[in-house]
């Protein structure tokens, strides 16, 4: 905006004119969000972004984000919208291209930590090369909302031949993750007003489009699908997987990276790491020919250093996913009842 | 993990399994109960019962807080919540539990109530000290290990000249449950060669308070810890002590278990608390001299006189079978609403809503052991 006085970042607060659709709304967009975010389709100054799609293939997802709290060890906000926008269409084995991402403000709440969200958004945006091509605010009265709420959309294109959907396990195939497990949602929990304590872990909160080219280049038809072990952690993506694809999923819990201090903080706090919500891996099935090299191929990345082979696809009408523990007995590892922690993504 | 793993490690699983298959007399059976359920919780999330030989039976016990608490307790605690003045301070075990008409604290406090889920007492006392405008209830339960922190937590409210925050004191005892479980069904009653005695309820009261009640049934009780390789070597005590006729306490759990246990935690429980003449226990009935409430110069602490509750007697689900499983007289797979109508996500019983619980431990660990009811 042409000659309008600059919004006082430092002390000033979100106010109900900010959503209203006038002057301080555009104010607003033009000193928080304007320079963070600025690309070609920003600058288009439309309500909508106008590009051309190659063909083939594409993919769509939409996410909302309520994390508490806003900022955590390791991310906040509006990194995490970033990561998991592109996660959802990296995991088809998808290029993401695009990104909106709408904020619902709470009135009262500071422009500093809004700066600071928009800041961290626009960063992760131009580190994953994948812009944020349209935008929306709202602001809704005090206590309709907890300070910043962000819903994304995003779209892919999948590369010719790569068809990966959670129905495509079969008995024999060979189940890879990523990296340990249990940071983002130990990072969280350590952070919690009533829960805090010491830890050094940070949310591995990452976008993992790059490690998937590489896969994807690696393993081609061999890979049958990915997921990301968000919110329910490993054990209920792994129960999504085995009831999608009609097959049980044996594991073997030696072989499950875990950082001692995510042991340790699941110890005290009586979970299970296998239910901790992770925002920067993810499982792939493979065809067990293709594991090998696949394995090889994720930890040439640094987002897959250690990566690991954690057990097998096998033939169970029950579509159990079942565990030899590291004491040696066997047992189910189920979906979480209830809700482990609200509101981590 | 230091000093964890050394308790979960499988070569000292493999060897104490070989151990107690050598020494387990061939033709016998061996049934012990573990009284507590952190032990039913590692027995099933370590697959002991995989590295058990056949004579040995393990059979759940009561000790599970929110499995004994009876319907008309849960009850007259959201009836409390419903109040506008008051909020209700719980720990996260009880929010699913099912109570009458259908109804739990999580459907009461979707309703509006205002009901909290704390990790501590003093996280109750914060919330009294924060909003002194709000009648502030701290739900408690448990054994003696969760005792002390309510005595603590009373003792600190009237230090501290908070008046506004009072407890529901649902705090029960262990030795008179063991007590119990021999005697309550008379000739039903459950067929037992020996117990597993209870980890962190020891460190408060120390192993001497078992001596009375094995003495009089002849009963060995081996007082374990929480890990795995704690439960095996407890289980392996008691087969000795069964094949040589012993009926003794011993201590397995000596790095934190003393004969007399926590004596301090001991003087500030019967400082606040005095016993009832009689509790309802889910599963053993009313029980005398089994519970704990506060003491007469407590009472402005105790939401049952500061309110006036009444807590009547209500009855469970008939077709659950919760009772007689917290008896140990019947296994979750014999009760017909198990992982049929009553699953974790929607409990009929208490049994199934604890991670303690025998029911919830059965079906998120074990249930692949049931070969009649898989494919559901």
């Amino acid at each position: 905006m042409k000659g309008h006085r600059r919004l006082d970042i430092r002390s000033g607060r979100v106010d109900m004119s900010h959503g209203a659709g006038g002057r301080a709304m555009a104010q607003l967009i033009a000193d928080i969000f304007a320079a963070e975010f600025a690309n070609e389709y920003l600058a288009q100054g439309n309500d909508q972004a106008a590009f051309d799609v190659p063909g083939g293939r594409m993919v769509m997802t939409t996410d909302g984000y309520v994390v508490s709290p806003l900022f955590f060890p390791g991310g906040d906000i509006g990194s995490l919208a970033v990561h998991g926008t592109i996660n959802d269409i990296a995991m088809a084995g998808a290029r993401p291209l695009y990104l909106t991402a709408s904020y619902i403000l709470e009135e009262g709440f500071p422009f500093a930590d809004l700066a600071r969200i928009a800041a961290s958004m626009g960063r992760a945006s131009r580190e994953a090369g994948v812009p944020v091509v349209a935008g929306d605010t709202k602001v809704v009265e005090r206590g309709k909302a907890d300070g910043v709420f962000i819903a994304t959309a995003g779209i892919g294109i999948v590369p010719p031949g790569i068809v990966l959907s959670g129905d495509q396990a079969r008995p024999g195939d060979a189940v890879l993750l990523s990296g340990p497990i249990g940071d983002h949602g130990v990072a969280i929990m350590s952070c919690r007003e009533n829960l805090s304590f010491g830890t050094e872990i940070l949310s591995d909160s990452a976008a993992l489009h790059g490690l998937v080219a590489a896969m994807v280049a690696r393993a081609g038809a061999g890979l049958r699908l990915m997921r990301d072990p968000t919110r329910g952690g490993v054990a209920a993506t792994l129960n999504e997987i085995a009831n999608q694809s009609g097959v049980g999923i044996l594991l073997s819990e030696a072989a499950i990276p875990v950082r001692p201090q995510v042991a340790a903080a699941c110890e005290l706090l009586g979970l299970d790491p296998l239910n901790v919500a992770n925002e920067g891996r993810l499982i792939a099935i493979a065809a067990p020919e293709a594991a090998p090299a696949l394995l090889e191929a994720m930890r040439a990345h640094p987002l897959g250093v250690d990566a690991a082979l954690i057990g097998e696809v096998v033939e169970d009408a029950d579509r159990f996913v079942q565990m030899t523990t590291g004491f040696g007995g066997g047992r189910i590892v189920d979906w979480l009842a209830g809700e482990q922690l609200p509101r981590i993504c | 993990m230091k000093y964890v793993d050394e308790y979960r490690d499988a070569t000292r699983a493999r060897s104490l399994a070989a151990a107690i298959r050598a020494e387990a007399v061939p033709g016998a059976a061996y049934a012990f109960m573990e009284f507590c359920g952190g032990h039913t919780h590692a027995i099933s999330r370590y697959g002991i019962e995989d590295l058990l030989p056949p004579a040995i039976r393990m059979i759940h016990g009561p000790g599970c807080p929110v499995c004994v608490l009876p319907v008309g307790r849960i009850d007259a605690a959201i009836a409390l919540a419903r109040d506008p003045r008051v909020t209700l301070c719980t720990y996260a075990d009880l929010m699913r539990v099912p109570a009458s008409r259908g109804t739990s604290l999580q459907k009461a406090k979707a309703e509006g109530a205002d009901i909290r889920m704390v990790y501590s007492t003093l996280d109750a006392l914060a919330i009294a000290a924060a909003e002194p405008e709000r009648e502030v209830v701290f739900f408690a339960i448990g054994f003696e290990t969760t005792t002390p922190p309510t005595a603590v937590a009373v003792q600190r409210a009237q230090r501290e000249g908070l008046t506004n925050f009072s407890v529901f004191c649902n705090h029960v005892l262990t030795p008179v449950a063991m007590r119990a479980i021999l005697t309550t069904g008379g000739e039903d009653a459950v067929r037992l060669d020996g117990f597993v005695g209870p980890a962190h309820v020891s460190t408060v009261i120390g192993t001497a308070p078992y001596e009375a009640v094995s003495a009089e049934f002849h009963k060995p009780v081996v007082v374990a810890g929480f890990e795995p390789l704690d439960v095996m070597q407890s289980i392996l005590l008691l087969v000795r002590q069964v094949n040589e006729g012993r009926a003794e306490v011993e201590n397995q759990y000596i790095r934190a278990v003393t004969p007399a246990g926590n004596q301090r935690a001991q003087a500030v429980m019967a400082e606040v608390f005095e016993l009832r003449d009689r509790f309802e226990w889910r599963g053993l009935g009313w029980v005398p001299l089994s519970a704990l409430r506060l003491r007469a110069e407590y009472a402005r602490f105790d939401a049952e006189v500061r309110f006036g509750m009444e807590t009547p007697s209500a009855s469970d689900n008939p077709a659950c079978e919760c009772g007689a499983i917290l008896r140990g007289v019947k296994r979750p797979a014999e009760c017909r609403l198990f992982g049929t109508a009553c699953t974790p996500e929607t409990p009929m019983g208490s049994c199934m809503v604890s991670s303690e619980g025998a029911c919830a431990a059965h079906w998120t660990y074990g249930r692949f052991r049931m070969p009649a009811r898989r494919a559901s």
